[in-house]
């Protein structure tokens, strides 16, 4: 079994209008023991950037903690905030830096840049780009979150429709996955607000 | 420590307070050849004479602008063998943002990063302080942008400024003549007339240089060819 599906996880970004939403299971097990029901995949680096880590979840904390750290050093230095396209190239170069013992998580990106255009990415391991239009998805759930978005995602979403998406789209994926599951935890962020809610699923 | 001695700062504090061996730098750029630059609304110019020591030197062989990314230029007074230095490495600095970020580093970030490096310069052993001050012209989401760096690792932010020889008689000069709408036309052409000011001999295209830098984001060198068409523009 492979460590990226250690401690079990699902993630997903979706592009709505002037808008998008982030996700996450909230489990943390070892194996298919659950240990946590309440774990914390998604992040907020500032208020119109989040940034999601799948994979193990010691190395999402790790990783969590030098991105804050990078970014405050930015911030103090440039007097301004990291655009999202910014951020994902910082997140790349910091992951390809352990290029060969690299952290076991698999990044998912959504931010609102320049006039509040969204912009997601998720990247492998190892910082290797992969940008999209309308959706992203990582952890031990992908596969099943890729057939949900694909079937659900519509573009130019509302906030409200884009939450209902995004949540369908998670709880419907998660009970296909034995490694994920417990709930959801949703942000919907919007340029002038961030939504944020605790999906029930099924709770085994 | 063998070597302790000899790895003292050669800026030591003088019982003034001051540092007198920035204070000579500044004398060496002081007495180094004239430079200016004035931001215009929509650009930048720089500019420097370019006094050869001798009529045999090819002069198509001497670059004193010099571009340190694409949208970013600069220009020295003092001495160019220093200047060489400090822009390889702001190149180098500008690459290493590039790399990192994957955007073009903003202007005040690569003068800071030069100014650092002239400040480590000023207290570091076994090394001097430059002998050159730069102008810095660049154009990013900030708009239009002139900055000054001086040995010591200061910079500043101007409208309009000069440095070299006649630097009184150019800034007083710059005072008159700068306005805050003024295009960036109007810029070269005052630029010149500023350098004609304090010029020793006829002006001509071969021994003035310019660097310009418009909204196109993109820092170009005149030729000479552009700069004798400016010239006449002000005759």
């Amino acid at each position: 079994m492979s460590i990226f599906e250690y401690n079990g996880s699902a993630l997903v970004a979706m592009v709505g209008k002037n808008c998008f939403a982030i996700a996450s299971d909230r489990r943390l097990g070892v194996h298919l023991q659950t240990v946590a029901t309440d774990f914390q995949r998604i992040f907020k680096i500032h208020d119109k950037l989040f940034l999601g880590l799948s994979g193990l979840g010691s190395d999402a904390q790790t990783l969590h903690q030098r991105l804050v750290f990078r970014h405050k050093l930015y911030q103090l230095r440039e007097e301004r905030d990291m655009k999202p396209e910014t951020f994902a190239s910082l997140v790349s170069a910091v992951l390809y830096e352990k290029r060969f013992g690299p952290y076991f998580c698999q990044p998912v990106i959504a931010g609102l840049g320049d006039d509040d255009k969204p912009f997601i990415c998720t990247m492998d391991s190892i910082g290797a780009k992969e940008l999209a239009k309308d959706f992203v998805v990582a952890g031990t759930a992908s596969e099943s979150l890729y057939g949900a978005c694909e079937s659900m995602f519509k573009p130019d979403m509302d906030h409200e429709e884009l939450f209902e998406t995004v949540s369908q789209a998670l709880i419907s994926s998660i009970d296909r996955d034995c490694l994920s599951g417990w709930g959801g935890h949703v942000y919907v962020v919007t340029p002038t607000e961030v939504t944020e809610r605790i999906l029930k699923g099924r709770m085994d | 420590m063998g070597d302790s001695q000899y790895s003292f700062s050669l800026t030591t504090f003088s019982p003034s307070g001051k540092l007198v061996q920035i204070e000579h730098a500044l004398t060496a750029v002081g007495s180094g050849q004239t430079s200016l630059g004035i931001k215009a609304s929509n650009g930048v110019v720089i500019a420097t004479e370019k006094k050869l020591p001798s009529i045999l030197v090819d002069e198509t062989s001497v670059q004193k602008i010099q571009l340190l990314t694409p949208n970013i230029g600069v220009v020295y007074s003092g001495m160019g063998p220093d200047s060489r230095v400090l822009v390889r490495k702001s190149r180098k600095q500008a690459e290493q943002y590039h790399r990192l970020y994957k955007e073009p580093i903003p202007v005040t970030q690569l003068v800071r990063e030069t100014a650092a490096v002239m400040q480590e310069f000023t207290q570091s052993g076994g090394v001097r302080p430059f002998g050159v001050s730069l102008l810095v012209a660049g154009f990013d989401d900030k708009g239009p942008q002139l900055y000054q760096v001086d040995p010591s690792g200061s910079y500043f932010s101007w409208k309009a400024s000069a440095m070299g020889k006649n630097v009184s008689n150019a800034k007083t000069f710059l005072e008159k003549r700068y306005t805050d709408d003024m295009e960036l036309d109007d810029a070269v052409h005052t630029a010149i007339l500023t350098l004609k000011e304090g010029f020793e001999g006829q002006i001509s295209s071969k021994n003035i240089e310019i660097g310009i830098i418009s909204a196109d984001k993109t820092f170009r060198v005149l030729t000479p060819a552009e700069i004798e068409d400016y010239l006449q523009e002000v005759e």
